[in-house]
């Protein structure tokens, strides 16, 4: 196991610790460039799904993960940057200016909602940004002269820089993937810097921050702004992808799809947007593969167990009716988010973490070392 | 005039809807400091039982109610039992996330059983009107507000004058100290969780006629009930049910008067301007924070 040895405050806050990650992340960046010459159309399209999805759970971490600020609105954000950039399409806007006017409109309706979120914690501040989003939700149907209403507006293909770059070519899958690739730097960068670390100090105990000198109004409002301009900023390559918007896209159910990517991924680490969105687009085309090849792996193991072949038809009958139950995949949604809160609170990269320490520690792990506090004293809560 | 009142009416019914399933909220909010998003849903749940009860079974209106009620109650028990009671103590977060989930979850399992269509329960007040002069009040909406008062009588009553009343508003004050007293906290925690899932049932089978039951029913008017609760301020009994009726008479009003998409978003803009201008609610309590 290696040790590494800090000697100043420099030392600490160095990007990559030491040379393993150059060299680990290097070569995920390597696979991720080949990855349009080897994979299949259908999986591309869903990676550039992964990339968009991570970069929405980037922003949430900073907001919620870091600063400690829930919210559910981010829907919201994601279609003000989706409308604004279908909007300044039509006026042939280039790409780069209007996808910079995406992320800054979001940043600063980000702002305005951070202020009057300013006085507001915990329970109180889920539910103003579940309102929020609902009264976005509502302008987006209504204001038609811009947003088309309900009909929904359909999203010209990019052209950057006079070359057309259609929704499923590996440019846009590049693109996808700059913008990703830049948003985790940024955020490390945001991260270890004096504003990152007025972050975490509202998130671990305000008053405590209040009274280190962090003008605590100032940096909430901040967070907000951050994780709306590059959750805008995804907003045009989602616009992008689907190359059609309407309102009922961006539903409170989206938002909360990305406190579950958040969520599953793990609240504390960057890694966690990035697991979380692959878990979050991949489930899809595995519950699909799941529902059709299912019910005969099934009837097989039935029928090595010594089942009639009748009983085993009747078996794969069953099970295909039951797979295609309608809801079934939002019960299964629900039990997973269920089952994570329950036995895995620090998400996918926590487990990972839990695994990467027991081997390192071999016969030494103890479970207790992941074990979080439980405060049952109302007045102890300082959120 | 008569527009008014009848607005007036149709919406003080459906406030009080709102007012029942805020109180779902309240109750658990201030035992546990849970805030359960899937009370809309036990709401819905609750309703498909009376369903089953009295639709399918054809049991008797009242007795088809209290079975309803009765089984809610159990399964609120077996909810907290499940999800809630290992996760108590952590970051307020995860538990909004775990309610979240359980949401789904009931959400889809309804949707299997009971299919996707609209629902309707027979009660013996679902045809008559009331007549005062040329007003006209149908008795469906006047049996909402009616039972709403008895329940939050019998809730008031029940937590000011009994001892497990009293155990209750102990523990919600501090969990560790009545525990200390000797109060069984885990009991009154399931006993709570059960009277929030009876009292959302009540909600449930009362709005039958007026909406019917289908499997988002939940979510519409779960998320209607938040600001319900928050304009009560959250930890107020009465304040979830005036808070309720305020925001029933609000949508209805703007529903009437004001142009259309008004209806439907009126409720949360109120909602944001109370929390931006008296952010513990009407009936809220302040509370000192230690660091």
């Amino acid at each position: 196991m290696r040790f590494l040895f800090k000697t100043d405050y420099e030392d600490d806050i160095k990007l990559f610790p030491h040379s393993g990650y150059i060299i680990s992340y290097g070569l995920l960046l390597a696979l991720l460039l080949i990855a349009p010459y080897v994979l299949s159309s259908y999986l591309m399209s869903q990676l550039v799904f992964v990339c968009i999805y991570a970069t929405v759970g980037v922003a949430l971490l900073i907001l919620t993960g870091f600063t400690g600020q829930a919210s559910l609105g981010h829907a919201a954000f994601l279609a003000i940057g989706a409308y604004t950039a279908a909007y300044l399409q039509k006026y042939n806007v280039p790409f780069p200016v209007y996808f910079l006017a995406a992320g800054a409109s979001t940043g600063i309706i980000g702002a305005m909602v951070g202020f009057p979120a300013l006085r507001l914690t915990g329970i109180y501040l889920v539910i103003a940004t579940i309102s929020f989003a609902l009264i976005v939700e509502e302008i987006l149907a209504r204001w038609e002269s811009v947003t088309n209403g309900n009909e929904g507006m359909r999203v010209k293909t990019l052209s950057l820089l006079g070359v057309t770059v259609p929704r499923d070519s590996p440019t846009f899958y590049y693109l996808c993937l700059a913008v990703l690739v830049l948003t985790i730097v940024g955020t490390l960068n945001l991260l270890r810097s004096p504003t990152g670390r007025a972050f975490v100090a509202i998130r671990d105990s305000e008053t405590a921050a209040r009274s280190m000198g962090v003008n605590v109004a100032l940096y909430k409002v901040k967070s907000f702004a951050i994780s709306a301009t590059i959750t805008g900023f995804a907003g045009v390559l989602f616009a992008h992808k689907l190359s059609f918007i309407s309102p009922e896209m961006f539903t409170l159910q989206l938002s909360i799809e990305f406190i579950i990517v958040i969520l599953i991924g793990g609240t504390f680490s960057l890694h966690g947007a990035v697991l979380g969105a692959i878990f979050i687009v991949m489930i899809d085309p595995f519950l699909t593969y799941l529902k059709d090849d299912m019910p005969g792996i099934i009837a097989g193991i039935a029928a090595t167990f010594g089942a009639s072949p009748a009983t085993a038809g009747n078996i794969q009958s069953n099970a295909a009716a039951f797979a295609s139950l309608n809801g079934l995949k939002g019960a299964i949604y629900g039990i997973i988010i269920v089952l994570f809160v329950l036995f895995e609170p620090l998400g996918l990269y926590g487990r990972w973490l839990k695994i990467k320490l027991f081997f390192q520690l071999f016969p030494l792990y103890k479970r207790a070392t992941f074990k979080r506090q439980k405060i049952y004293v109302k007045s102890e809560r300082n959120r | 005039m008569l527009d008014f009142v009848q607005q007036l009416v149709s919406g003080v019914a459906l406030g009080c809807v709102y007012g029942l399933i805020a109180l779902g909220f309240v109750l658990v909010y201030k035992a546990t400091e849970v805030v359960n998003f899937a009370q809309g849903d036990l709401m819905m749940l609750g309703g498909f039982f009376a369903f089953t009860f009295i639709g399918m079974m054809g049991l008797n209106y009242w007795i088809g109610f209290a079975g309803a009620v009765a089984t809610m109650a159990l399964f609120g028990m077996l909810a907290e039992r499940v999800v809630v009671r290992p996760i108590l103590g952590y970051p307020q977060f995860s538990i909004i996330m775990a309610t979240i989930g359980l949401g789904y979850f009931l959400r889809s399992v309804a949707g299997m059983i009971w299919g996707t269509d609209d629902l309707k329960i027979e009660t013996p007040f679902s045809q008559g009107v009331l007549r005062m002069g040329s007003l006209v009040l149908a008795y469906d909406k006047l049996s909402v507000i009616a039972a709403t008062m008895i329940l939050c009588a019998l809730l008031w009553l029940f937590f000011n004058k009994t001892m497990l009343g009293t155990a209750m508003r102990a523990s919600s004050e501090n969990m560790l100290a009545a525990y200390y007293m000797g109060i069984p906290v885990k009991r009154v925690v399931s006993v709570v969780w059960a009277i929030s899932a009876a009292v959302a049932t009540c909600a449930g089978v009362l709005l039958a006629p007026i909406t019917f039951i289908h499997s988002n029913v939940g979510l519409v008017l779960g998320l209607k009930a938040f600001p319900a609760a928050v304009l009560g301020g959250f930890g107020s009994i009465p304040g979830a049910v005036v808070g309720g009726v305020l925001i029933g008479v609000i949508e209805s009003m703007a529903g009437f008067y004001l142009p259309e998409g008004w209806k439907d978003v009126a409720p949360y803009v109120v909602l944001l301007t109370v929390l931006l201008l008296k952010p513990e609610g009407l009936f809220g309590l302040h509370v000192r924070k230690k660091v």
